[in-house]
């Protein structure tokens, strides 16, 4: 841009964000004043379609080649205005933003003082815009894949979107099946829809379908590169199967020495399996896994004379040699659908969780209600870790005992200060609402209590349900519970009724903790993976939590389902639906704009010391011999396509020889002069 | 709102709480009294009826157990609603008798029980202790705070000297304060007289640090309680004595020889448990009793029963026609056949034996502290 800076200031009101406080009239009195600046003036709402045009009519009838905004954080609007200029054919980084928003009406009260730090902080801005150079936006390719980490619903949703558009998908899933922890219930709420006919047939499309590449049982080790082109490393862990001859009969399963001994995770630990084993009769792939933790001939060396599973094996599947894999792929996107944990019960000893056996977590109840779990579907009295005493001949089998009440306590784990949970956890009052209904259908004589706070039924048919399972006999108390203890038999819950102000030792057989919904003991890894930032409650966050609810800070990385926060399963599918659809957008066009206020590096100055490689987080700069006047002299250098313009190797840098475009030190030493510091 | 009252409800955070009443649900107390702590969170908020609250009798059934705080899922702490309306009455004179002479006695000798200073070490005469010096060149390991409990009444006094035999049996470094030990104010403070509490903390912690010496160790989980977690100032670590001797036995000073046959429980008390975390030291010496079988009780750790002892209860009689929880605490023993409840606090000792009498076992189960137990199996 040559010749003389001319200089448009728009001054915001943002309704009486700004100018309630700010009195713009006299700020853009003052900006009028501010030497290069051609045009200042105020607009109720700049952002609006005739603000914006008040900005392109200037710049063509007046020849303005900068223009500062006078608004909010540049974080809100500066992409809008960017394109604004864009559009005038201006070039879009001869923008400045003036924050008079977040970094002064709305932290002010005082109308004279901060009226006073406006202009300053527009007279920084119009000193700094002066000092403003063109810049190039450069685009690279994208490759037209997606990677998505977790196949619980929101991962297998997005991955059917995605293959179904034509690109290609690889699913990575931690455990041997997919279907996560929707696999696991029995109904879903409010429709009582059958969690599994609902789900069972998605599961198999993604095993099936021709753009999926589904890697169970596999973990993603490294990603490197940037959007467009991210580099993708995953271990498959050896299942000791081969999986292309595995026929899923199931007659290793029956003959494992160590079947029935150890705890199903799926069941919640409440079923049993063997040494070999296929998490429920639906996962998919219905092939079996070793886990070589219960082998014994993986963790002993030695199971009989051989391993019986080898013996029963008609296909000869079963291959104790076989080794973990590494798989390399490219992806142009990546969609993280990593779920949740539900809470440690443990976290609240006061509920004797682990202490009386009929004190049950929701899940656990949930694979009880369950038709294919542990109990057949039946609501059954359970004696944990009691060894089944061995049949006598022709002896019937004891049946267990029926409940004669079930109680269950909500808010196990969510809004809750003293276990880190601040937050609602959105599925338990309608979950609650659903495993009561469940109790009246599987055990009719059973009392059905419900404890609660508050109930929340806010989504589409919640209120409608809890209506129908209120009138249906189960009895809902407004009270917390805060202790559970055993007298004569039977577990006595204690809380107060907190709308007559009674307590209550409330006689119950069996409890169930409606615990929530938890950020996963593992989501460190995915971090460390991603550089993903972490919500206060520990969930991944999202970029805008209004606007772009399934972006992350990171380009072409989305977020899916409960990783983000709490969601029942329509949210968690609709936001697949939108992570999906925001990972296509850069694989349909093809291309995507990279970072213009890059860093660069003055080889001539760089002194090689490589502390910029060191803070930058993005591993974007590199340490690279040059040859300086004969000497080879180490240098940085800046992976351009890598580089955010986060501006921390500029901060670092001992010798001034990175510069950020758009904040060199020529540029922002200025503009903090101009704010009166010396 | 005038400043004052608004200075109530932010000082105890009452716009925080959101009534779940987990706070009444885990009150050990609200079965057999009219307490119910979240109906004063609640009115609490209606400044012109702080005077009213503050004169109902059963703002003193509260014990200041702490179960109420312990479950409030948003942090808050109930009982100190009804500490902060017993003060508002101490404010205008308007206490029991009780109550007055307990506070005036600390205020004169430095202890609640209306005895002289003098008389203050009189438990110790014959056992050879220690007196520590001021500002003493050479360093103590150990200083040992005893409870005016311990101190002066005759039952609770062996439980001090069967501390200072074990702490001799292990060799461990150790000095008393003397005559010039007072009161730490724990049940001060929770009969609201503020005052002087503020009193106990500057000169106790003035005391206590002109002291050369390398920890303190408490007797009794409310002077713990206090010292640890309520005094500004104090430059000395401070432990119970659970924790020392739990070191002790793990590392191997002190060994345990005499067995005791006996089916032992342990009662946790709530200054130790619930308002400190230390559950596992009791066990671990109680478990390393030769011959000793321990049993908990249905109702352990976080879960444990409050023996109605604390929150300066031991001035205030509660009338109630429902059992006392320090009888229903000797039931339970009874049912899984304990021979001994074991406690690690003055009051609970104290409560629990007289509820072994009124039940009329107090033949056939002894209630002891940890200490006598351990001297017995030195």
């Amino acid at each position: 841009m040559n010749g003389k800076p001319r200089i448009g200031v728009y001054v915001c009101h943002c309704g009486t964000n700004i100018a309630g406080t700010v009195d713009v009239e006299e700020v853009v009195r003052f900006a009028q004043t501010i030497p290069d600046v051609t045009v200042a003036r105020n607009y109720s709402y700049m952002c609006s379609d005739p603000g914006q045009a008040l900005i392109v009519d200037d710049i063509e009838k007046m020849g303005l080649n900068r223009v500062v905004v006078a608004s909010c954080s540049p974080r809100m609007h500066e992409l809008t205005f960017r394109k604004t200029l864009n559009g005038a054919g201006l070039n879009p980084y001869f923008l400045e933003m003036a924050n008079i928003r977040e970094q002064c009406s709305w932290v002010h009260e005082d109308s004279i003082a901060a009226t006073e730090k406006s202009k300053r902080i527009i007279e920084a801005a119009v000193v700094k815009a002066r000092r403003l150079e063109a810049l190039d936006q450069k685009e690279v390719d994208v490759e037209p894949a997606t990677l998505i980490i977790g196949a619980g619903i929101a991962g297998i949703q997005a991955a059917l979107d995605i293959a179904d558009a034509g690109f290609k998908v690889y699913l990575v899933e931690k455990s041997p099946t997919v279907g996560g922890h929707m696999a696991q219930l029995d109904k879903t709420f409010p429709t009582l829809d059958c969690s599994a006919c609902i789900l069972t047939p998605k599961m198999v499309d993604v095993a099936n379908h021709p753009n999926i590449e589904l890697m169970t049982y596999s973990k993603v080790e490294d990603i490197s590169g940037y959007v467009g082109n991210f580099d993708i490393k995953v271990r498959k862990k050896t299942r000791y199967v081969d999986v292309s001859k595995c026929t899923g009969c199931g007659d290793c399963a029956s003959a494992c020495r160590q079947a029935g001994r150890f705890a199903n995770e799926f069941d919640e630990g409440m079923g049993m399996r063997g040494a070999i084993y296929l998490p429920f009769p639906q996962a998919v792939p219905a092939k079996y896994t070793v886990d070589k933790e219960s082998c014994l001939f993986l963790s002993k060396g030695k199971c009989g004379e051989t391993p019986k599973c080898l013996e029963a094996c008609q296909p000869k599947a079963i291959n104790f040699e076989l080794e973990d894999e590494i798989v390399d792929f490219k992806v142009g996107t990546i969609i993280v659908a990593t779920g949740f944990d539900v809470f440690d019960a443990t976290l609240k000893p006061e509920y004797a969780y682990g202490v009386y056996d009929n004190v049950v977590t929701a899940l656990e109840f949930e694979r009880m209600v369950n038709a294919s779990g542990p109990t057949g579907g039946k609501v059954v009295m359970l004696e944990r870790g009691k060894k089944k005493k061995k049949k006598k001949e022709g002896e019937e089998e004891e049946a267990p005992k029926v409940p004669e009440s079930v109680t269950f306590i909500q808010c196990v784990g969510s809004r809750d200060k003293s276990v880190g949970n601040e937050y609602c956890s959105r599925v338990c009052c309608m979950y609650t609402a659903k495993l009561a209904h469940l109790v009246r259908d599987k055990a009719p004589d059973a009392e059905v209590t419900v404890f609660y706070m508050d109930v929340r039924a806010f989504g589409k048919g919640f209120e409608e349900f809890y209506d129908r399972v209120r009138r249906e006999g189960v009895r809902y108390i407004r009270g917390n519970p805060s202790e559970i203890y055993r007298k004569n038999g039977k577990l006595i819950v204690r809380a107060e009724d907190t709308l007559t102000s009674t307590p209550l030792e409330h006689e119950t057989d069996m409890v169930v903790l409606s615990v929530g919904l938890c950020p996963r003991t593992d989501t460190r890894d995915v971090i460390d993976l991603l550089k993903l930032s972490q919500s206060s409650d520990l969930f991944y966050l999202e970029a805008h939590p209004k606007l772009r609810p399934v972006d992350t800070a990171s380009d072409g990385v989305y977020l899916a389902g409960v990783c983000q926060g709490p969601k029942d399963i329509p949210d968690a599918v609709a936001q697949a639906k939108g992570a999906a659809s925001a990972a296509m957008i850069p694989m349909a066009s093809g291309k995507v704009k990279v970072e213009a206020q890059t860093s660069i590096v003055d080889e001539t100055t760089c002194r090689g010391c490589g502390f910029c490689v060191e803070v930058c987080p993005y591993t974007a700069i590199e340490l690279v011999e040059i040859n300086r006047m004969g000497w080879h002299v180490k240098a940085a250098r800046v992976n351009e396509a890598l580089c955010k313009g986060c501006g921390a190797c500029a901060a670092a840098c001992l010798s001034g020889s990175i510069q950020q475009r758009s904040f060199k030190d020529l540029q922002l030493l200025p503009q903090i002069q101009a704010l009166g510091v010396k | 709102m005038c400043a004052e009252e608004l200075d109530f409800i932010e000082k105890y955070d009452l716009l925080g709480c959101i009534q779940c009443g987990r706070c009444t649900g885990g009150c050990p107390v609200a079965t057999r009294t009219p307490l119910r702590v979240r109906g004063f969170m609640y009115d609490g908020l209606n400044e012109e009826r702080l005077e009213e609250l503050s004169e109902k009798p059963e703002i003193w059934d509260c014990t200041t157990c702490f179960t109420c705080a312990a479950r409030c899922p948003k942090g808050l702490e109930p009982l100190e609603v009804l500490i902060g309306l017993r003060s508002l009455l101490i404010e205008e004179g308007k206490v029991q008798p009780t109550v007055r002479d307990a506070l005036e006695s600390i205020f004169k000798d430095g202890n609640p029980w209306g005895s002289p200073r003098s008389k203050r070490m009189d438990w110790a005469a014959d056992l050879d202790v220690k007196i520590l010096e001021p500002e003493d060149e050479e360093k103590t390991d150990v200083m040992l705070y005893i409870c005016c409990t311990d101190a002066y009444d005759p039952r609770v006094m062996k439980v001090a000297q069967a501390l200072v035999k074990v702490l001799k049996a292990a060799n461990v470094d150790f000095g008393l304060i003397g005559e010039e030990e007072s009161c730490c104010g724990s049940e001060v403070r929770r009969l609201g007289e503020e005052g002087l509490f503020e009193m106990c903390d500057e000169e106790n912690v003035e005391m206590m640090n002109s002291y050369n010496v390398g920890s303190i160790v408490a007797i009794s989980p409310h002077c713990y309680n206090t010292l640890k977690k309520e005094y500004h100032g104090l430059k000395h670590p401070v432990l119970h004595y659970t924790e020392l001797v739990a070191q002790l036995l793990e590392d191997g000073k002190l060994t345990l020889n005499t067995e005791m046959k006996k089916l032992i429980t342990y009662h946790d008390p709530c200054f130790l448990g619930k308002q400190n975390d230390i559950y596992d030291e009791p066990r671990y010496i109680l478990t390393r009793i030769p011959g000793a079988e321990y049993k908990d009780f249905d109702r352990c750790r976080e879960r444990s029963l409050c023996c109605e002892g604390g929150g300066g209860k031991m001035w205030v009689e509660t009338e109630s026609k429902e059992e006392r929880l320090a009888e229903i605490r000797v039931d339970d023993a009874k049912e899984m056949g304990a021979e001994v409840i074991a406690v690690a606090c003055p009051f609970c000792l104290l409560t629990l034996e007289d509820a072994t009498k009124v039940k009329g076992v107090d033949e056939e189960m002894r209630v002891a502290d940890i200490l006598e137990l351990l001297a017995e199996a030195l």
